[in-house]
This record gives C-alpha cells, sequence and structure tokens, in this order.
C-alpha cells in the first residue's frame, strides 16, 4: 500500500467519490442540477470553487489540464487555479485548446472547437436559471420537476417590449435535450451555440451553490427565444485588430489616454495561432 | 483475504471512474474498467471497480441473491467500500446482480423524485458478452447518430423494460453493464431500440 504526504488533486477519496456520484448523476440528466456536498477549498468562492473540485475530481495523471479566465490562459484567476493543480497533482498544462483534455473556464468557450474525448469545466456563480424571477428554491425546484417555465419566456418577452430585442447577452437560458432549462454560466451568448451537438463532455460546477450540472456530447441545446424574435448570435462590426479575425468573440481594449480603443479576441491561444500562422505564410 | 482491492486507491478509483465517466457520456461505447483487480468470485474486475470507486458509507447497497450466496464476494465490497447494505432494491443506491442468474426488475429500483431525480439507483450489472455490434440500437443524449450494444444473457423483455425506464425520464435507473475488465453504460436518458 503505498502512502502519500497529501491528496493527488488536494481533495480527500471520499469527497472525490461523493462529486463523482453527481457528476454521473448530471450526466444522465442532462441539465438537472445535481446538489452536492461542496468544500472549503483553499481559495476564494469567486475563484471557481465549482469549477475546482469538479477538476480535482475528474483529474488523473495522464490529462493535460488549460485554464481561461475570460478566453485568456494569462490572467490572475486561471494562472492560480494552474498552479493549483500542478501542485496538487502534479499535471501536465498547456494553453493549446487541441492539446488539452480538460479545460476549466470561466465565462468563454474557446473559439477552436472542442473534439470528442475532451472536457470542459465551467465555473458557475448562479446554477439557477430560475433564480432572479424566483427566489425561493422549493419554488424553481417544483418549476423544474413540471418543466413549467412559461415565467421564463414572459421575461425574456419583457426584454422584447422594453428594449425591441431580447436583450439578455450573458448566461443566456438553454434546453437541454428536451428537457431541462440550465444557465450556460455567464458566457456571452455568442457562445451558446457552441454548447449544441458540441463533440466534448460539458460539466458546469457551482461551489457556493452547492450544485453539478452536465451536457453530454452530441446533445441538443436550444437557447429560448420566440418564433417572432428568433435567438441571434451577437455579431461584430470590427475584426480583430491583432489576428483579424472575424468570427471571435472580441474584447474592446483602450489603447491610450485619449481613448483610443481597439478590438481584440478575448480568446488568447486562437488569436496567438492566428498571429503565428500569419507570420509563418508571411516568411514563406 | 486473498482478493486484492485497489492497490493505489488514489489513481485506480480515478482510472475506474474515467473509464465509466466516458461510458455514460458515450452510450455504446465499451470502456476498459478494473484491469489489474483481483476481486473474489464470481465478481468481474470491471462491477468491482466500479462498485469500489462510487459506493462508500454514503450509499446502500444491494446485493442481488445470485451474488449474496457468495459470502466472500459480498464481504469483500463491504469491508472495502464501508456500504451499509440496502434492504430492498427501492432503499438502494447501488445494486449489483448477474443477468444470467438474476431476474432483472428495473423498475423495483429507486427511481428518484420528480424534483430530486438524482434520488435513483443504479444498478451494476454482469454479463456474460458484451459487444458494439448491431443487436440493440442506442440514440439520445451523447450519442453522435446511433450506437449499438450487444450484451448477454438479454432479458427477453429489456427492450420494453428500458423503454418504460426511459419514458419517465427524469426519472429512472442507469444501468452499468459489466463484463470481464470492460464496461458500458446506459443512462436512463437514451432510447434502446431492437437491431437485427
Ligand atoms: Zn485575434
Amino acid at each position: 500500500m503505498s502512502t502519500r504526504a497529501y491528496n493527488f488533486a488536494y481533495l480527500d477519496e471520499q469527497t472525490k467519490r461523493m462529486i463523482r456520484r453527481a457528476i454521473l448523476k448530471a450526466i444522465a440528466i442532462p441539465g438537472y442540477q445535481v446538489p452536492f456536498a461542496s468544500r472549503e477549498m483553499p481559495m476564494p468562492y469567486g475563484w471557481g470553487t465549482g469549477g475546482v473540485q469538479v477538476t480535482a475530481s475528474i483529474l488523473g495523471p495522464d490529462d493535460v489540464l488549460k485554464v481561461i479566465d475570460q478566453g485568456a490562459d494569462d490572467t490572475t484567476n486561471a494562472v492560480s487555479i494552474r498552479a493549483f493543480f500542478v501542485r496538487t497533482a502534479g499535471v501536465r498544462t498547456t494553453t493549446d485548446t487541441s492539446e488539452a483534455t480538460i479545460i476549466q473556464t470561466r465565462h468563454r468557450v474557446p473559439e477552436t472547437p472542442l473534439s470528442e474525448g475532451q472536457i470542459l469545466v465551467y465555473q458557475v456563480p448562479i446554477p439557477e436559471p430560475l433564480r432572479y424571477l424566483e427566489p425561493r428554491e422549493t419554488e424553481t425546484r417544483t418549476m423544474h420537476a413540471l418543466g413549467e417555465y412559461g415565467v421564463m419566456h414572459v421575461k425574456l418577452y419583457e426584454d422584447i417590449s422594453r428594449h425591441g430585442h431580447i436583450a439578455t447577452t450573458y448566461a443566456y437560458p438553454a434546453r437541454v435535450a428536451g428537457r431541462y432549462i440550465m444557465d450556460p454560466s455567464p458566457i456571452p451568448k455568442f457562445d451558446n451555440p457552441k454548447l449544441d451537438d458540441c463533440p466534448a463532455l460539458q460539466l458546469f460546477g457551482a461551489g457556493r451553490e452547492k450544485r453539478i450540472y452536465a451536457i453530454p456530447p452530441h446533445t441538443r441545446v436550444v437557447p429560448l427565444d420566440f418564433e417572432d424574435h428568433p435567438f441571434e448570435r451577437t455579431k461584430f462590426d470590427s475584426a480583430c485588430a491583432l489576428c483579424g479575425a472575424t468570427d471571435s468573440y472580441l474584447d474592446e481594449v483602450v489603447t491610450d489616454d485619449a481613448g483610443g480603443r481597439l478590438f481584440v479576441c478575448s480568446d488568447t491561444d486562437y488569436c496567438e495561432k492566428r498571429q503565428a500562422a500569419k507570420r509563418k505564410d508571411a516568411a514563406e | 483475504m486473498s482478493a486484492m482491492a485497489f492497490a493505489d486507491p488514489a489513481f485506480e478509483s480515478q482510472a475506474a471512474f474515467r473509464a465509466i465517466l466516458r461510458a455514460i457520456a458515450s452510450p455504446g461505447a465499451i470502456e476498459p474498467c478494473g484491469r489489474g483487480l483481483k476481486p473474489p468470485s464470481p465478481l468481474s474486475p470491471a462491477a468491482a471497480a466500479a462498485i469500489l470507486t462510487l459506493a462508500d458509507f454514503e450509499t446502500p447497497l444491494w446485493i442481488a441473491p445470485s451474488l449474496a450466496e457468495w459470502g466472500e464476494a459480498a464481504a469483500y465490497l463491504k469491508f472495502h467500500t464501508g456500504a451499509p447494505l440496502a434492504a430492498s432494491p427501492r432503499d438502494a443506491a447501488f445494486a449489483l446482480l448477474d443477468l444470467e442468474r438474476d431476474s432483472l426488475d428495473l423498475k423495483s429500483f429507486a427511481q428518484g423524485a420528480p424534483d430530486y431525480p438524482d434520488r435513483s439507483t443504479t444498478v451494476v450489472a454482469e454479463t456474460r458478452s458484451l459487444a458494439r455490434r448491431p443487436m440493440m440500437r442506442i440514440s439520445g443524449p451523447g450519442v453522435r447518430g446511433m450506437a449499438e450494444i450487444e450484451f448477454g444473457p438479454t432479458p427477453g423483455d429489456f427492450l420494453s423494460q428500458w423503454e418504460a425506464n426511459r419514458s419517465t425520464f427524469p426519472l429512472g435507473v442507469d444501468l452499468i453493464l459489466a463484463h470481464g475488465a470492460e464496461v458500458a453504460v446506459l443512462p436512463r436518458s437514451v432510447r434502446v431500440t431492437g437491431g437485427e
């Protein structure tokens, strides 16, 4: 029997088992929020403790881990979570979306299409898509049980009458496999189409709210909308100032004190790969 | 006890879990699980690995009569998981049965509640054969187009039992099929129909 002075990936075996059971239920019931006994993690709640616990429970020594925050690999949040898993599990890390076996993310889905066998782990602050309409947990639970989502449609329709269009641009609710309505976490609605029929497994962990939910690979994920106001993906008028991409989600960056601004890809790996390819083309 | 549990629980249970994870995420996929594990007979390495990986003192385990007879197998699972034995299938978080010697009655297990459909039994079934062949076709979440599976012995009323199980979604049980050191999983969300 080998002994270890620490737990692989921080969590003790009993906690991993409990989380693993919740993950399997979440996959068997796509979009349903499975309660789990969230543990204290050595980082504040806003830092994605739900996603960290999911990653810690699935991670093995052969995995290659990528961590992104708003699309970037180099923010404080992404760097510290990556360092946490290097320290506690000794896993290899990468910024390359295609090379990663597990990608933990806050608020974005990578631009590079995901593939079979990959797992995308979302950090979720508020897992309940009905929470701001109905604060009582017993009530939202009943609404999910009955599949009674009329109130959700009413809220979106109010958006339309107030703004002339559906104003929700983040955490845009979607129906999973024709049954549960889920909150895709605060990703821009630009990313919603990537959830549908995705070849990768998508796992969602909410630490403070103690919920895990999932979208299996190749599962229908349909954004809520109306016949006269269909779901519209955010479009950008400009291209990325660094790589010229016109198909990626762009962040506005202020470049100088005079208020100069430009738009660049939020997905740093995607942008850098495109820039490198352009340099290579130019050199040849 | 001559039988061996996981020599290195953290890594071997992680590997077994990932196999089950891949199998439930892609229904019809057959994944290696429990290789190297030597449970007491008549347990297969795959079934033993699944239960050692997932069960503990919080999850009542129901062992079907044909397997409960083998005192050593039941003692092994109880000793290494700490799982209490469930009085009936309906009280079980996990159930273990052998498709060759036990009858399968999906409705006898915990189905979950409308507001907590996760409170259901996961059934681990020993099989005599498991293959990707078009005896049955699987469609639904996790499956790109259509997947195929064949396992034996298949209870004569399996397709109607499964359709009844699926039709009560989100309630229902999930089925882990074990054969040797391999698993496949049928989650309650998928449709299973007759093939060739
Ligand atoms: Zn760019």
